[in-house]
């Protein structure tokens, strides 16, 4: 048996403190330590990326990152995604558009989608299906969640715009 | 005249709302069932083998039972109290099935590598995964038969020693005077098509949870049939009916590899009674691609006999049939789906389907998104283009030239099925809308120019859905083993708002949003006030479940029947109070009213109101206002469409990139056409993914070499295009909707297009037929081939053996 | 599908790390990203007992010019720090051929995370940057219980999953020298987009007055190890930089390879994907048109 780590991680604004086994998978930290369950698993080898959330500001696959890597960062899954009760840009958009059928990879793609426009708000489609390349749906065919990430994204251009 | 007709314009049915399923699903606030956490509940871990076929000769579990985090490990023994062994459901009159027992846990005997032999079930997820390395299985080998072709050989090794062959059955279909046809054949196409093993892989793998307490059982469980795995188990358990509770949760996507009765939820309902202890079991992605069922794999020999002037006089298909070593639920029923359709949209006066079912030491395949049409589809498209080419005729002035006329629906067929309704010319026509060909073949001929390949192909596909009616389905019919009716009630509350309660059993098709909105078009509310329940036995009336398109044309007419009923008491009630005889009071603007008359009528609310505080209703009507339906249509429907595809070939690499895709669906009336296009975008890219990546493969000594994602490649969004649909509408005769279903659609149509437009792109190096999947090897090997042998004509494909049309085995049988 | 116990230091300097791997005894692993490990170890492929991770040791992330200073071209060569990961190679188009390479990497999320320095000890032959290393003539810096030492890339990959890197050693730098006069082109095959290469060829031309000066072409997946394409390297130096010189030298690339077939792909198949994708990746490298 290994030695528990003690892991402090920041998760969708609130300090969370726990002793975990070295092995503990950051997923399962989400989904049983802290009953985050919208983090999904889908497979074994860091292909389907269901399990996509933000580690420090960017996509990650959270099955392939140990608890103890992320100890001190800070973490962002769909559940912190909406907030005041106002659904997050990309949230919205995947709703507006189909993007999701049985809802099971949603969450890791909402997560990935909007780490890239976020960063890149003038994607070209290409570019958003390259970025969607590590997450794998079995039922919109990707169309409808490529039509959510531009328009999402051309909303956030717009308030760019707007701001500016 | 329907009750739907005499209805005011929809308000809501035809109309892109948005899905009342979203919200929690974009949110996090999804229920799927590894969600779902009990108090003091165990975890379960399955060990399996790794060996494709042996004997078991001992299980040392001793020190995974000695783990203090280990409550226990059973082995196949510890369930002799099993009434019965898994069930299959198909037991066609006339036809002998030979079948092994198939139990949750191997008994001396293991036949496909994954296949069960103990459970360890302990106090947490990971503890169970290493207590089940440390449970010893001592293996003796067996000969292992893995190819179909081989395993029907004489002297090949036999999967199930006791039955004494590899040959599970064999059946025939059809109609019409086939040799007469072959015997004045003008011309005769001959192919041998492989349609190899996929894998369904929603992307939620399997996952049960079994809670006993005081002698009932609660079994959460990622299925499309809730109610059918409760009646299955009932029997299996030796438990009465109704102390089962199944509870499909929110569903991770099924595709048909959750339309069965697994092993697994058997296990985990036995160890949580035995053990008094909620248990928790979630399949990994490795034991998904090795332990839940595989679909496609039959091998298609297939002569077409035509007139000179390309009138097609008969179709005979022989299909081998890899049905793995077990049988599940629906697995040798598979591919009489595509035979009852086997004319595709055709007249063809003549046509035989003969298939053989063959053991192999594989894991079983069943039901995959389409189940036997789509291989029926690509192999009657694929012989159309075969024909072309061989009388040097445009393929599309063929199948026009072969088109069933709209004049002759309903249409009998050579199956004996009779197609319900169809315009093939019109759905051709409006694809040819999207699709300049000329201006294609010009741009095409510029690019051969600059050494690009590109090439386009088409599909025009029938298939048969709804699945019900019962009479020509079920037992005395087609043989499977139950009623496929569809049931629902719909209940108004005293508020005015309404909870629908389906039998259908939903796994992302957009059902409760789709219902919602005829629901409330016949009642006179917003779809916002309707409620669909669905997936819980202890809810809702007993139901079929969700699979074989069947949703909306069987559970949704029975749940607009039911939502009829309500309505039409709802107008008796209205014509009471306002003094108007019944059938003058319309649905309109949301309220019951009096045609005519629009400032005399009622809400929905007032109603209810009238009917649960039943001061004044007509004389001798009871209270309350709810009502039931249970549906048993009286055909299939038939939906339909044309589908083109756009290919570019690397002729150095063999790699493909599908450019372009445009899809012509027709399932009736649109209830929601953003949901239909969902489903069509859906279904193409599961096609183009059979088509060109994905392929369940085992070596010859029955290993899976496909184990993983890695290697099971399902595309990704930088691999496909965005898709471009169109509709036509034709409706069904069959129901009061008008409508036939789509979920499978684009899975039936498109790999014909995908392999038609790489084969067109290829006709200038001498290839004119390849099989799936295309994948870059084979599409290398295939133009060296061709450029070896000069660039004949035939084909060299990989795997293939074209031209050889004949069957192994006994030939004509 | 999770890792076998182990226990897990996060030290905070190279000579603690180097201690810990000392006192882990040869069932202890270095963690980096964790994106070549991590994935084995879930699959139960690999099993250490003690995991060092590098992630608190500083100094060891983000690229500097050889001469000091920031990055902005590739003029005088450049040093990455071990655990910079690919994502920030990706998203540094000054870095030439290691940013195209960097940028075909699995998907956005694993280069985020993985890095080049986990990728590069791994010694995986199908990853995309040990043949980059070697096409450029890099060096990878290691520091050990006897201090730190430089290994070139032609001496660091010794076999599969096997480089020249001792137990306690830990790889804490690549250095790429001045490639700044070199034109370069990168060819990735395979099936989609996140797979591992089939077959990729990194290749760099420095021409002058038409000429090919100099040629260099490392091949992913050709062998147990990324491999140099000598004999095309050869075949171009000193030719005309046009397409039928080019041509010809890559139906050389595949000599001396050993690739493994799989359900995808022959030996053969793959030496004509070496052949064809030297011959796209010189072309780009040498600015020849078409």
């Amino acid at each position: 048996m290994s030695r528990a780590v003690r892991v402090r991680i920041t998760v969708n604004g609130e300090p969370r403190e726990a002793d975990v086994e070295p092995r503990l998978l950051l997923v399962h930290f989400l989904r049983d330590t802290l009953g985050l369950t919208g983090t999904h698993v889908g497979c074994d080898t860091s292909n389907c990326g269901a399990c996509t959330v933000h580690l420090g500001g960017e996509a990650v696959k959270s099955c392939t990152i140990l608890a103890v890597q992320a100890d001190g960062s800070e973490v962002r899954t769909i559940e912190g995604m909406a907030s005041d009760g106002a659904l997050h840009p990309m949230q919205e958009a995947f709703w507006a558009n189909h993007g999701l059928q049985c809802g099971y990879c949603t969450p890791g793609m909402i997560m990935v989608a909007a780490d890239l426009i976020e960063k890149r708000p003038d994607a070209s489609e290409a570019e958003i299906r390259h970025t969607l390349e590590g997450n794998l749906c079995r039922c919109t065919g990707y169309h409808n969640i490529v039509k959510a990430v531009q328009d999402a994204a051309s909303k956030a251009r717009e308030e760019a715009g707007a701001a500016s | 005249m329907s009750a739907v007709e005499q209805e005011a314009p929809a308000r809501f049915v035809g109309r892109s709302l948005r899905r009342k399923e979203d919200p929690p699903l974009i949110t996090g606030k999804g229920r799927y069932v590894d969600d779902i956490s009990l108090p003091g509940m165990l975890h379960a871990a399955i060990v399996r083998s790794h060996e494709a076929h042996a004997r078991i000769v001992s299980i040392d579990a001793s020190a995974a039972r000695e783990r203090a985090d280990v409550v226990a490990v059973l082995t196949g023994e510890d369930l002799d109290d099993l009434l019965a062994p898994l069930p299959m459901a198909w037991v066609p009159p006339d036809v002998e099935v030979k079948a092994p027992e198939h139990w949750p846990l191997a008994r001396a005997e293991v036949c496909h590598v994954g296949d069960p032999v103990a459970v360890v079930i302990g106090e947490d997820r990971y503890s169970v995964v290493d207590a089940a390395e440390e449970v010893l299985v001592e293996y003796e080998p067996l000969p292992v038969v893995v190819d179909m072709e081989a395993a029907l050989e004489d002297g090949s090794p036999l999967v199930h020693e006791s039955l004494g062959t590899n040959r599970s059955h064999e059946w025939s279909i059809g109609g019409g005077d086939l040799d007469g046809a072959f015997a004045d054949a003008e011309v005769v196409v001959e192919r041998r098509i492989v349609n190899h093993r996929t894998a369904g892989t929603a992307i939620e793998p399997r996952g049960t949870i079994a809670d006993w307490r005081q002698d009932s059982l609660t079994l959460w469980t990622s299925t499309q049939i809730p109610h059918l795995v409760r009646l299955q188990l009932a029997g299996m358990l030796g438990v009465s009916e109704d102390r089962l509770r199944v509870i499909a949760p929110d569903v991770g996507g099924g595709f048909g590899s959750k339309l069965n009765v697994y092993g697994e939820e058997v296990l985990l309902a036995h160890c949580a009674r035995r053990l008094g202890r909620p248990i928790k079991w979630i399949e990994t992605r490795s034991e998904n691609l090795q332990t839940t069922t595989h679909g496609r794999d039959q091998i298609d020999y297939v002569r077409l006999a035509a007139k000179r002037d390309g009138t097609i006089t008969g179709l005979h298909v022989k299909i081998l049939q890899d049905l793995g070593a077990y049988l599940q639920l629906l697995t040798p029923a598979v591919p009489s789906l595509g035979a009852f359709v086997m004319s595709g949209c055709y007249k063809i006066p003549a046509i035989r389907t003969d298939v053989v079912g063959v053991y192999t030491n594989k894991f079983a395949t069943d039901a995959v998104r389409g189940a036997g049409r789509p291989e029926a589809t690509h192999l009657v498209e694929l012989m159309v283009e075969q024909l072309a080419t061989e009388l040097e005729m445009d393929s599309l002035e063929l199948r026009r030239k072969n088109f069933i006329p709209k004049e002759d629906f309903p249409a009998e067929v050579a199956s004996g099925v009779i197609y319900d309704s169809g315009d093939y010319h019109a759905s051709l026509d409006k694809l040819l809308e999207h699709v300049d060909l000329d201006a294609f073949r010009r741009e095409q001929a510029e690019l051969r120019e600059q050494g690009i390949h590109r090439g386009i192909g088409f599909s025009t596909y029938t298939e048969i859905c709804g699945l019900a009616p019962s009479r020509i389905v079920g037992p005395g019919g087609f043989g499977l083993q139950g009623g496929f009716w569809e049931s629902a009630i719909v209940r108004v509350h005293p508020s005015g708002a309404a909870t629908v309660f389906t039998g259908s059993s939903p796994h992302g098709e957009g059902l409760d949003s789709g219902f919602a909105q005829f629901v409330s078009d016949r009642l006179g509310i917003d779809p916002e006030q309707v409620e669909v329940i669905h997936g819980d036995t202890g809810t809702g009336p007993f139901g079929m479940g969700t699979y074989g398109s069947r949703s909306l044309a069987v559970g949704g007419e029975s749940a607009s029947r039911a939502a009829g009923k309500v309505a039409e008491k709802a107008r008796r009630i209205v014509a009471h109070m306002l003094e108007a005889a019944p059938e003058d009071i319309e649905v309109a603007d949301g309220r019951f009213q009096v045609r005519g008359s629009p400032d005399k009528g009622m809400t929905l609310a007032e109603v209810a109101g009238a009917a649960y505080i039943p001061e004044d209703l007509p004389e001798g009507m009871e209270p309350g206002l709810e009502e039931t339906s249970f549906y048993d249509p009286e055909n299939f429907v038939f939906p339909f469409g044309a589908h083109a595809c756009i290919c570019e070939v690397d002729v150095e690499t063999g790699k493909i990139r599908v450019v372009r895709y445009v899809a012509v669906d027709d399932c009736g009336p649109a209830i929601n056409p953003m949901l239909i296009d969902g489903q069509v975008h859906g279904g193409v890219a599961h096609a183009i993914g059979q088509a060109l990546y994905e392929q369940i493969a085992y070596d010859e000594d029955g290993q899976l070499v496909t184990g993983t994602f890695v290697d099971y490649a399902l595309p990704t969004a930088a691999e496909l295009p965005s898709f471009e649909t169109d509709r036509t509408e034709t409706p069904s005769p069959v129901n009061e909707l008008g409508v036939k279903g789509v979920g499978e659609a684009g899975t039936i149509a498109a790999t014909p297009a995908v392999v038609s437009a790489v084969v067109d792109a290829l006709r200038p190096l001498g290839i004119t037929f390849l099989d799936m999947p295309l994948t870059p090897v084979r599409v290398w090997q295939a133009i060296e081939q061709a450029r070896t042998n000069g660039g004949a004509g035939g084909s060299a494909p990989a795997g293939s053996r074209p031209g050889d049309g004949a069957a192994p085995d006994g030939g004509e049988s | 599908m999770i890792p076998i116990s182990f226990d897990y230091e996060a030290p905070e300097s190279i000579e603690d790390a180097i201690r810990l791997l000392g006192e882990g005894g040869e069932e202890a692993k270095l963690l980096a990203g964790g994106h070549s490990l991590v994935p084995l170890m879930k699959l139960r492929l690999a099993a250490p007992s003690l995991l060092v991770d590098l992630r608190r040791v500083p100094g060891l992330r983000g690229v500097e010019s050889s001469n000091g200073g920031g990055v902005e071209s590739s003029t005088g060569g450049f040093r990455i720090g071990a655990m910079t990961p690919h994502r920030q190679l990706e998203l540094s188009p000054e870095l030439g051929l290691v940013s195209r390479a960097a940028a075909t990497i699995a998907d956005p999320q694993v280069r985020h995370r993985g890095t080049i320095g986990g990728s590069v000890a791994h010694g995986d032959p199908a990853s995309d940057l040990p043949a980059v290393l070697l096409a450029a003539e890099a060096h990878v810096a290691a520091t050990g219980p006897d201090g730190e030492r430089e290994i070139a890339a032609e001496d660091l990959f010794q076999d599969y999953l096997t480089t020249a890197l001792g137990d306690q050693e830990v790889l804490t730098h690549v250095s790429f020298p001045d490639i700044s006069a070199y034109g370069s082109g990168y060819e990735k095959f395979n099936r989609r987009s996140e797979d591992w290469a089939m077959v990729a060829v990194a290749a760099l031309v420095r021409v002058r007055d038409g000429v090919c000066e100099d040629v260099r072409v490392g091949l992913t997946h050709m062998a147990g190890v990324p491999l140099r394409a000598k004999a095309t390297e050869d075949a171009l130096r000193g030719q005309p930089a046009e397409a039928q010189a080019i041509a010809q030298a890559a139906e050389q690339a595949a000599e001396g390879t050993d690739p493994p077939g799989d359900l995808n792909s022959t030996p053969e198949y793959k030496r004509h994907l070496a052949r064809v994708l030297t011959r796209r990746a010189l072309t780009e490298a040498a600015g020849v048109g078409g």
